[in-house]
């Protein structure tokens, strides 16, 4: 197996940073998106219900499903990938905004605002900053889904790692089937590691030393 | 009673700012019965008025409407003359300062970005900022180079209360909005908040509005006392000696308690009292010398000072070891020269010696009170209320024994201080 990453070197690391650049991608516009949603949604409480029920069900839904849905909307290719991977990063990171958001104490909003913070001004120096950490954890989990589920969304010739998990699984008794297979699996669960890694130093670096555990 | 008129009035002028409330009624959504039912009040600029009141009468709903955290149903309130319907809301509410129960404390804030929230929001420039952070951390007690940089979950329940109590003040704002600001503190530290909110307020002549469950708080700080009924509706508002002497109303009276006359006690200070001087000795001074003195004056034990006149220690005379005075190490409880009588009465409860050490400003030392100088100024008292209401004042004490302030502690000293 050595000498055929060695041979494939270039190949190799050029799907390896594909992979982590389409798994950030999703994982940050999931973030935008899964945090926009948890302000309306703790605006409006009638919807909290319907938000926890949609982070519940959209997991279960199955990745290929999902993929096959979209197909016909946006064709082949890596918006596709991008579009699923990003569905399936919001949930985790949605569920655990909404919880954070409303574990920030009301008498603390209720003081910002008693000192003349504005609405949205609360928001992003009060609220979100309380609610990082329970935010980051949900980011966490997402990226790591999504590490797996990016591998799946190459199927529609999204780019990745993904690609040779295919190539490897459709020449089953094939001279590098289990090369290429293993080498993109293996592949993904360093880069797993490593980004968790970076995504722990990032917490570090925006939490406050005053909420930090 | 002279009490608080005979402390001293503040040196700079009055900052404060007149609070107008006028047929102020409060409906919450939902339900019948307003929960402040055309309350109108005013509140003299550069006072503090307590609102008292038994649980759910509505103070804190009309404390939050003067900030418009609440928004009255009907009836105007004003600040200055100015209806604060007439300012955008958050530009109304940077001019109140606003101080709860416990600070709540922003947590991931330090103390400074805490503290310099509002001055922020009125665009001051950073280099005023951090001189009026460190001016405020001055003001509350706090040693600035100490505890600026400090976030809200390294600091004691009562640094977070001063905290929280500079922060309201950032901004030099001419009203300041409190609810039940020293409620979640332990008793000795309220009173030491108190006081520091006193000789603040001395400076600086707020408006103050203080929500408070505690009569004898709103006693002790108030220019003015509330006493709200349910619904917000005024049982009295008075100055702490009417409200005292003469209640308008069964459920003042009530209110106030049956112990009235010993809640007087809170209307005087140490400060008025005349204090013994006991023996003082300083560390590194020789030991003998002190044993010397003391034996001289006749005292069983002495009063440590540091080098800058601050109380260390309260040993008695065979404790002192060694040929030099040493710090003894203990943890001596002050009073403040600030502290009502009540307090002090408290503060010589968990003492040894049956006395307190008082301490001006600066924590420096000032003397002692014990049981009998306590005694002999409410005998004082007493006869001059008698002399005020006509009755027979040689001895108007002993015809009404029950009316006499009685103290629970039988210590030596109070039993030898009240035989006369
Ligand atoms: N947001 C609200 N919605 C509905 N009713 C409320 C609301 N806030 C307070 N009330 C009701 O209004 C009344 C007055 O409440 P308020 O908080 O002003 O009382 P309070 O005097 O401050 O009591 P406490 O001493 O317990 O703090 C209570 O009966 C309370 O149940
Ligand atoms: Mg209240």
């Amino acid at each position: 197996m050595w000498d055929f990453l060695v041979n494939r070197q270039a190949q190799f690391l050029i799907n390896g940073w594909n992979h982590a650049y389409l798994v950030i991608l999703a994982v940050f516009f999931g973030t935008i998106i899964a945090v926009a949603l948890a302000v309306v949604v703790t605006r409006l409480p009638a919807l909290e219900p319907v938000a926890n029920a949609v982070s519940a069900i959209g997991l279960t839904i199955p990745s290929l499903a999902l993929i096959g849905l979209l197909l016909p909307l946006t064709g082949l290719g890596a918006t596709t990938a991008l579009v699923a991977v990003t569905f399936y990063a919001t949930l985790p990171i949605l569920r655990n905004a909404v919880v954070g958001l409303q574990g920030v104490d009301p008498t603390l909003v209720e003081s910002a605002r008693g000192m003349g913070m504005s609405e949205p001004m609360t928001l992003l120096r009060i609220r979100l900053p309380l609610a990082w950490p329970v935010i980051l954890s949900g980011i966490r989990v997402s990226l790591q889904m999504c590490m797996g589920i990016a591998a799946i969304a190459a199927y529609v010739l999204g780019p990745g790692l993904g690609a040779w998990i295919f190539q490897g699984l459709a020449q089953v008794g094939g001279k590098n089937a289990l090369n290429l297979a293993l080498s993109a699996t293996i592949g993904i669960v360093v880069l797993a590691l490593i980004l968790d890694v970076l995504l722990l130093l990032l917490g570090r670096l925006t939490t406050s030393k005053g909420v930090r555990v | 009673m002279t009490a608080l008129e005979s402390t001293t009035e503040g040196k700079t002028g009055v900052s404060g700012a007149e609070i107008r409330l006028d047929g102020v009624t409060k409906i919450y959504r939902g339900q019948k019965a307003p929960a402040v039912d055309n309350i109108s009040l005013t509140i003299p600029a550069g006072e503090i008025a307590m609102f008292v009141g038994p649980s759910g009468c509505g103070k804190t709903t009309t404390l939050k409407m003067i900030n418009r955290l609440i928004e009255p149903s009907s009836g105007t309130i004003s600040i200055g003359g100015e209806d604060i319907r007439s300012k955008k809301v958050d530009e109304l509410r940077r001019t109140i300062g606003y101080v709860i129960q416990g600070g709540s404390l922003f947590p991931h804030m330090s103390v400074a970005k805490n503290i310099s929230i509002v001055p922020k929001l009125l665009g001051w420039d950073s280099s005023r900022i951090s001189a009026r952070v460190d001016e405020l951390l001055d003001l509350v007690g706090l040693d600035p180079s100490k505890y600026r940089s400090r976030y809200p979950r390294e600091l004691s329940g009562g640094q977070q209360q001063r905290i929280g109590v500079a922060r309201g003040l950032a901004a030099d704002p001419p009203v300041i909005l409190m609810d039940e600001p020293f409620g979640a503190v332990d008793p000795i530290t309220r009173q030491r908040l108190q006081d520091e909110m006193l000789s603040i307020q001395r400076e600086l002549r707020k408006t103050i509005v203080c929500v408070t469950h505690d009569i004898d708080e709103a006693i002790k700080m108030g220019d003015r006392v509330l006493i709200l009924q349910e619904g917000a509706h005024i049982a009295q508002y008075d100055t702490p000696e009417v409200v005292l002497s003469s209640p308008a109303n069964e459920f003042a009276q009530d209110f106030v308690g049956a112990g009235s006359s010993l809640k007087r006690l809170s209307l005087a200070r140490v400060s008025e009292l005349d204090l013994r001087q006991p023996t003082t000795a300083t560390v590194g001074e020789n030991a003998e010398d002190v044993k010397q003195r003391a034996q001289a004056n006749g005292d069983r034990s002495v009063i440590v000072l540091d080098s800058r006149n601050r109380p260390l220690g309260w040993p008695w005379v065979r404790q002192l070891k060694g040929s030099t005075i040493v710090d003894p190490g203990q943890d001596l409880v002050n009073l403040d020269s600030r502290a009502t009588l009540n307090d002090a009465l408290d503060t010589m409860l968990v003492s040894g010696h049956g006395g307190a050490v008082v301490t001006g400003d600066r924590d420096t030392y000032l003397g002692v009170v014990n049981f009998k100088t306590v005694t002999d100024f409410i005998e004082a008292m007493q006869r001059e209320a008698e002399a005020e209401t006509g009755a027979a004042a040689s001895n108007g004490a002993d015809e009404h024994p029950s009316e006499r302030i009685s103290i629970a502690p039988t210590d030596e000293e109070l039993q030898s201080g009240s035989a006369q």
